[in-house]
């Protein structure tokens, strides 16, 4: 077809060659690659490099440190005493500890929560947010505002508990006892990430269609029935994402121990975050910490892809 | 003529040349700024002061990078170990003298200071063995002494001054109530504080370091192991440690410093440093308080519990003398840029002058001028306890590993001390394992 008006020239000569034809000699794939690059790039230069290069000294007796110390190898040596040290089983323990009771209580409380936000109520807007706000701090702000309230002397929690419980205020430390110190950290963590759960819950709520409970009453299910047969197996896809979602979060958990008791009294709240930043930015031990990061990379990540699988498989049924 | 006026032009030209360059040269001195890191404290606001004398002097500017004690070492070592090159003068730690100076962060000083006329012989032994040498008791200098700095101890002189309390006291123990000078005397002032009502408040005995993350219940327990007669190592044999580190004595102490914290402190304190100290005591929650002694130049002036409400003490002793040494040395970066400018504070700094001025302000000064002149003990208040302290003070390791042996410390004594964990020989045989494993990896003990 020719262009004869001399509008039609104008506008022909106005409009932008297409990329491709500017750019000759360039495939579509091409074009594609040199938008993808600088990502593909730059992913490369903040994780795929780090991780390559951890797994190197991962196998080396180097010392970030001592600069000029001989780096030789040690083979699995490394490896061997990460999974062979009681200090590290103890606080693999601890951040088991930590994991199981912060997920069964925030996907509890945070399930309950969204199912009765979801009842339209009067104000169900204004609760939904007054809920919200912890998760919305920043956890340095949430450390330390919690470490005054758990001050026996003078803090708020120590003074409500000694007026529901009628023992003195400073007869008990949240933050300095053994038995209670992991449950000051695990309250603190649930208080402040309940909301996320429930916000995802909610979003399970509000995905199931109105008329299933409808065609669930004409065969005359029971709101308990409707709720094991209906609400539950539909919402679980989405409690399921969020305990992966917290599970991972808080395996790796470190700010909030960190402000909260540094890993004491003594090791008890010492999770293996705590563990590995001593080791590998206050001993220095650069060779053994990168191999306990390892460790600790392949175990949420093999953990994390099982779980997947089975959200997977339920998501199919 | 024609000549002349063009010699005349061309010498005017050079005198101009001449004054520009010297212009410049001048400008470049004076926009010549170097940057000095230390820890964010009382002290380092004094030698923000004192160094204002120093770019006056010099014309080179003066920046400062102040950390927090907390983070203090995690920031700085990482500083040093990247060859970071923020740091031109580095306050540096006790601690921090072997691996600085085998890793090649510190500049050695000794050609320097013998070009100079700076002598280590005018200042304390105790600090240049402490904040300057490595290896230790060799005449190897990597640092100026900086900061002299031991822990001492703080009391409330209106509470132990009252009649009806030192009445009780006596009637109590058969003895008046006085700064205590023995361990066993300071259990026993501090139990009888604790709890009590003074003024319609209750209070407490004492205030002892407990903090878990860093160095802080070490640098606590050090001050009872040492007058028990605990030793790092055999005398006889470098890196002997069993029988030394975990002797009775050490046990005892260790049982000590457990009893007092159990007894004697106020509750919740389970990881508390000199920061939660000071709360402690200016806010009338204490009667003794253990901290760093740069902190009384402070809490001397301080409104509430300042002045004559308060008196210092020495660390107590027990079988022998002993008290955790503190204190820094100030050494040039090795990394920085601007060497000769970084030396040149030092050798300023050194100068007899600026050292009492530096004490005068709030700093500490471990130059003999300051500490043998005839007026030092009437100087202030705590100076008689300083000085006492600087006699016997003793130090932690200053190894290239000292941090990994710090957090072996740490972990021990705050398991056993804090979390109930175990007995004090345990802790302490656990300690030993910790250390010998640490010096052997080091190819150090065998």
């Amino acid at each position: 077809m020719s262009i004869t008006s001399p509008l039609a020239k104008r506008l022909a000569q106005a409009t932008p060659a297409p990329i491709a034809m500017r750019m000759r000699g360039l495939s579509d794939r091409w074009i594609a690659w040199i938008f993808v690059g600088p990502t593909m790039l730059l992913l490369l230069a903040i994780n795929i490099f780090p991780l390559i290069w951890t797994i190197k000294l991962s196998f080396t007796n180097f010392r970030a440190n001592r600069p000029n110390a001989e780096v030789s190898g040690v083979g699995i040596d490394n490896y061997v005493s990460v999974l062979t040290d009681p200090d590290i089983w103890a606080a693999m323990q601890t951040t088991a500890h930590f994991v199981f009771w912060t997920i069964t209580l925030q996907t509890l409380i945070g399930f309950t929560l969204a199912y009765l936000i979801d009842r339209k109520f009067r104000g169900h807007g204004f609760w939904t947010t007054l809920i919200l706000i912890p998760m919305m701090l920043s956890p340095a702000v949430v450390g330390n505002f919690w470490a005054f309230l758990y001050q026996p002397q003078t803090g708020l929690f120590n003074a409500v508990a000694a007026f529901l419980t009628g023992v003195s205020p400073s007869s008990f430390s949240m933050l300095g006892e053994v038995s209670l110190a992991p449950w000051a950290i695990i309250i603190v963590d649930t208080w402040m990430w309940t909301p996320y759960v429930m916000l995802i819950c909610l979003a399970g709520l509000r995905s199931i269609p109105d008329y299933i409970y409808e065609a669930a009453e004409v065969d005359r299910a029971s709101k308990w029935r409707q709720f094991w047969s209906v609400t539950l197996p539909m919402v679980l896809p989405f409690i399921m994402l969020a305990i992966l979602f917290r599970g991972i979060e808080n395996f790796k958990m470190f700010d909030m121990v960190n402000l909260l008791t540094s890993g004491g009294p003594g090791s008890t709240t010492e999770v293996a975050s705590i563990t590995l930043k001593r080791e590998a930015f206050e001993k220095w031990r650069t060779g053994y910490s990168s191999a306990f990061a390892i460790i600790l990379f392949v175990a949420v990540f093999g953990l994390a892809n099982i779980y997947v699988k089975a959200l997977n498989h339920i998501k199919s049924r | 003529m024609k000549t002349m006026l063009n010699k005349m032009s061309v010498m005017a030209l050079i005198a101009l040349a001449s004054a520009l360059s010297l212009g410049a040269t001048t400008t470049q001195a004076q926009e010549k700024t170097i940057t000095l890191c230390w820890a964010a404290w009382d002290p380092a606001n004094a030698l923000v002061e004192l160094s204002k004398d120093f770019t006056a002097q010099s014309k080179v500017k003066m920046k400062f990078e102040f950390v927090p004690w907390t983070n203090f070492a995690d920031r700085m070592l990482n500083e040093l170990n990247s060859k970071g090159k923020l740091c031109d003068l580095i306050i540096g730690d006790s601690q921090w003298i072997g691996g600085s100076a085998e890793s090649g962060h510190y500049v050695k000083l000794n050609d320097f200071f013998a070009k100079e006329g700076i002598k280590m012989s005018d200042f304390a032994p105790a600090t240049v063995t402490g904040y300057a040498e490595w290896p230790k008791n060799t005449p190897n200098y990597w640092a100026l002494p900086a900061m002299a700095d031991a822990v001492g101890w703080t009391y409330r002189k209106d509470w132990f001054g009252k009649p009806e309390i030192q009445a009780e006291f006596k009637k109590k123990y058969s003895r008046d109530l006085a700064p205590p000078k023995t361990w066993s005397e300071f259990k026993q002032v501090s139990e009888f504080f604790q709890g009590r009502m003074i003024d319609g408040k209750k209070v407490y005995g004492a205030y002892i370091f407990t903090e878990r993350g860093s160095e802080g219940i070490t640098m606590g327990v050090s001050n009872v192991l040492y007058p028990f007669g605990f030793q790092y190592q055999d005398p006889k044999k470098a890196y002997a440690l069993d029988g030394f580190v975990n002797s009775a004595e050490a046990i005892k102490a260790l049982e000590f410093y457990k009893a007092l914290y159990k007894g004697s402190t106020p509750p919740g304190l389970t990881n508390a440093y000199m920061g939660e100290g000071l709360d402690a005591f200016k806010s009338g929650q204490v009667a003794m308080m253990m901290n760093w002694f740069a902190f009384f130049p402070g809490l001397d002036k301080d409104p509430n519990v300042g002045g004559a409400k308060i008196g210092y003490f020495a660390n107590p002793s027990e079988k022998t003398k002993g008290v955790q040494l503190g204190g820094q040395g100030i050494s040039v970066v090795s990394y920085s840029p601007n060497r000769s400018e970084a030396l040149q504070y030092i050798k300023w700094f050194a100068s007899p002058a600026v050292q009492k001025k530096w004490q005068a302000i709030g700093g500490s000064s471990a130059h003999n001028a300051v500490l043998k002149d005839a007026g030092y003990l009437q100087s202030a208040p705590y100076a008689a306890a300083f000085q006492d302290s600087m006699n016997m003070v003793v130090d932690f390791w200053a190894e290239p590993s000292y941090a990994q042996l710090m957090l072996a410390e740490q972990k021990r004594v705050h398991d056993f001390v804090v979390a109930d964990k175990g007995t004090a020989k345990e802790a302490l045989d656990a300690l030993v394992a910790d250390w010998k494993k640490i010096f052997k990896d080091d190819g150090k003990g065998k």
